[in-house]
């Protein structure tokens, strides 16, 4: 029983995968590097990320599938599931002896558990785009803690790039500890080093801009002032708008 | 921002909230480079209120000042209520700092009649030229076209926003001649005329010239409000088929009546508002819109309303047993939409998965079709199981009545805007 240890990069992913098609053999288990966790029976093989390979991978299902089929590879990878990746070399080799696309193929389990997987994902990406809630800065940044079910950052970026073009923002996932910033120019990855506000995303009100304060206070009254009473549903409410998301919407607090 | 601006927002957001219309869909407008903001195809919503409700746009109204006196609307000039109007800079600068922090989409722009239409309208583009002009500013903009205003200043309101809507309100013209004598359909559909030929008279000029400047891109809609007047859902439902095919209308909402008007004798006195028989409706045009029914075969003479126990859809297949069970290997994609419980996704994904396989209920179930009303309405790759011609319509009608514990009560339009079923 072998078990393979990657990086836990998507090219990490998919230099396993290389390496499962050379050898033509499929693991047991893949699994992180420094995740401690030793298998009695099992064989450990550590797997170097190599761009060149992950690159053929890559290119080489661009000819059987689609850009956004193959978009859904790594979508799914970023759900970060546990044996995601087992699955997903699992529904690679389907692609690869399919002589057309797999996409539609709802039949086959592992096609309609990437497909569910990548329903997931794609939901808590646009749970980013509803959700996320700026608090302008005293340096004029526009900064937002968030913490995403899956690792969905990766995916949701251009859309706030493209929405906020004049601004600048940091989007923050406390959960990984890590977040991205544009700078009016481009986006770039980054880590605050107080761990504090790394896991927490909570900053003193003192770096807030003057005017902060008083749209939250607008948009609190707002949100009030447009709920119809005679209507009142609140388990509908919690339906579309989960609880875990309530801790950073200004309006809930 | 003072403290005026606080209670201005309480007294203009309470007027607007009654108009269901939330949708920040349709139109897709990019960021022109520097400016802020773009509008996203879809649509997207940015919070639900205590009722449900999807917060999409900063709904407020300009005033809620009006000359008229409609009995079924809150702003009515002889409801005693505290009146307030924004001011353009105010109004600017509330959207623009909502929109920065991710709270909206944009903004959903309503107005009381001041002084005479034209000139409340003349307000109303106003603002939107200001944010699209003065502070580049591209963002959803919904405006409400005040009927009565002139061919001019409609036209210039098609050109800054992304949507217009005329709220038609009261579905027949004798109930609304009693409810609002100051108006009457014509002068509503007057304007959405004018609307949609700007909108085709666009297409073309926009073929020619791709530059030629957009023209309200997410087309128009209007309201109605439900069981403040005797009207029946075939007639709703009739009106809102017109309104789609005539006047080339993207979207009809229903907003079931508040009892907001105690006093009034011509209303009538409910506790509650009709909610069911509004998502009702809303299934109802749904069925019409994406699943390609026609209204006579969702309401006739004989059934002039719609079945509040049980969804429109599943209605219309107890009532036509002879079409089942429906085959889900072989019928065509139009049959599989109607099978009750079947919503446009799975139908798509059986017609491809069953390019690969013939399917069986594992399959289904497992590419995420609803099998508890589905069941009784199809076969597949496997051995027969009773289905509605075995068991009788009445009695399938009976077993899914029954009642499953946990279940949502979903209210108009408040659930997400495409998963209805």
């Amino acid at each position: 029983m072998e078990i393979y240890i990657y990086d836990k990069t998507f090219e990490g992913f998919l230099s396993v995968v290389f390496y499962a098609f050379e050898t033509k053999t499929t693991p047991f288990k893949i699994m992180q590097r420094g995740i401690n966790q030793s298998m009695l029976f099992s064989k450990e093989i550590q797997i170097v990320t190599e761009l060149e390979k992950s690159e053929r991978v890559w290119n080489g299902l661009l000819k059987k599938i689609n850009k956004k089929n193959a978009d859904m590879i790594y979508r799914v990878f970023l759900s970060e599931l546990p044996d995601v990746e087992l699955l997903l070399l699992n529904y690679i080799q389907l692609v690869f002896s399919y002589k057309r696309s797999v996409f539609g193929d709802f039949g086959n389990p592992i096609v309609a558990e990437v497909h569910d997987i990548h329903k997931r994902v794609s939901r808590e990406a646009e749970h980013t785009l509803m959700f996320v809630r700026f608090k302008k800065t005293a340096d004029n940044i526009y900064f937002a803690p968030f913490e995403p079910k899956y690792n969905v950052l990766p995916i949701s970026i251009k859309h706030f790039k493209d929405r906020f073009a004049d601004q600048k923002w940091v989007i923050y996932d406390t959960i990984r500890e890590y977040g991205y910033y544009y700078n009016l120019f481009d986006v770039q990855e980054i880590r605050f080093v107080d761990s504090n506000i790394s896991r927490s995303g909570d900053i003193d009100k003192s770096i807030l801009n003057t005017e902060e304060l008083v749209f939250q206070d607008l948009w609190k009254n707002y949100f009030k002032s447009v709920s119809i009473k005679e209507r009142s549903n609140k388990r509908l409410q919690m339906h579309n708008m989960p609880k875990r998301f309530w801790k950073h919407l200004t309006e809930m607090q | 921002m003072n403290v005026e601006v606080f209670d201005k927002l309480n007294i203009l957001a309470n007027s607007a909230k009654y108009d269901v219309s939330c949708a920040s869909s349709g139109t897709k407008r990019s960021n022109t480079g520097n400016g802020i903001g773009n509008a996203a195809a879809w649509g997207i919503c940015h919070s639900f209120t205590e009722d449900g409700r999807c917060v999409s746009l900063l709904k407020v109204m300009l005033t809620n000042y009006c000359i008229y006196d409609c009995a079924y609307c809150t702003s009515r000039r002889s409801n005693d209520i505290p009146r307030a109007t924004f001011s353009v800079n105010e109004l600017v600068n509330l959207t623009i700092g909502f929109y920065r922090r991710n709270y909206i989409e944009g903004l959903f722009l309503s107005s009381g009649v001041i002084r005479n239409p034209d000139y409340t309208m003349e307000q109303l583009v106003g603002v939107a030229k200001e944010l699209r002009t003065q502070h580049r500013y591209n963002g959803y903009i919904h405006l409400k076209a005040i009927p009565g205003a002139s061919n001019e200043q409609i036209k210039q309101a098609g050109l800054y926003a992304d949507r217009l809507s005329v709220n038609m309100e009261i579905p027949t013209e004798p109930n609304l001649k009693m409810l609002a004598p100051e108006k009457d359909h014509q002068s509503i559909i007057s304007p959405m005329g004018i609307i949609g030929a700007g909108i085709i008279e666009n297409k073309y000029e926009r073929k020619i010239n791709i530059k030629a400047p957009k023209f309200t891109p997410a087309g128009q809609s209007t309201q109605l409000i439900i069981g403040a007047t005797n009207d029946t859902d075939k007639s709703i439902l009739d009106l809102s088929a017109n309104l789609y095919t005539g006047q080339n209308l993207k979207r009809v909402y229903y907003s079931g009546y508040l009892p907001i008007n105690t006093k009034d004798t011509r209303l009538p006195a409910i506790k509650e508002p009709p909610l069911k028989r509004e998502n009702r409706l809303y299934q109802a045009d749904w069925l019409f819109r994406f699943y390609h029914f026609s209204m006579e075969e969702i309401v006739s003479d004989s059934h002039p309303n719609l079945d509040l126990e049980i969804d429109p859809k599943l209605g219309y297949a107890l009532r036509n047993p002879w079409l089942f069970p429906i085959d889900v290997n072989k019928a065509d994609y139009e049959m599989i939409l109607r099978i009750p419980g079947v919503g446009v996704k799975s139908a798509q994904k059986i017609i491809m998965a069953r390019t690969y396989r013939r399917l069986n209920f594992q399959h289904l179930k497992k590419m995420g079709v609803v099998l508890k009303r589905a069941k009784y309405f199809i076969s597949c790759n496997e051995l027969p199981t009773p289905t509605i011609n075995e068991l009788k319509p009445e009695n399938v009608r009976k077993i899914l009545l029954e009642p499953t514990p946990k279940k949502l009560k979903v209210a108009g339009d408040g659930y997400m805007q495409l998963s209805l079923w």
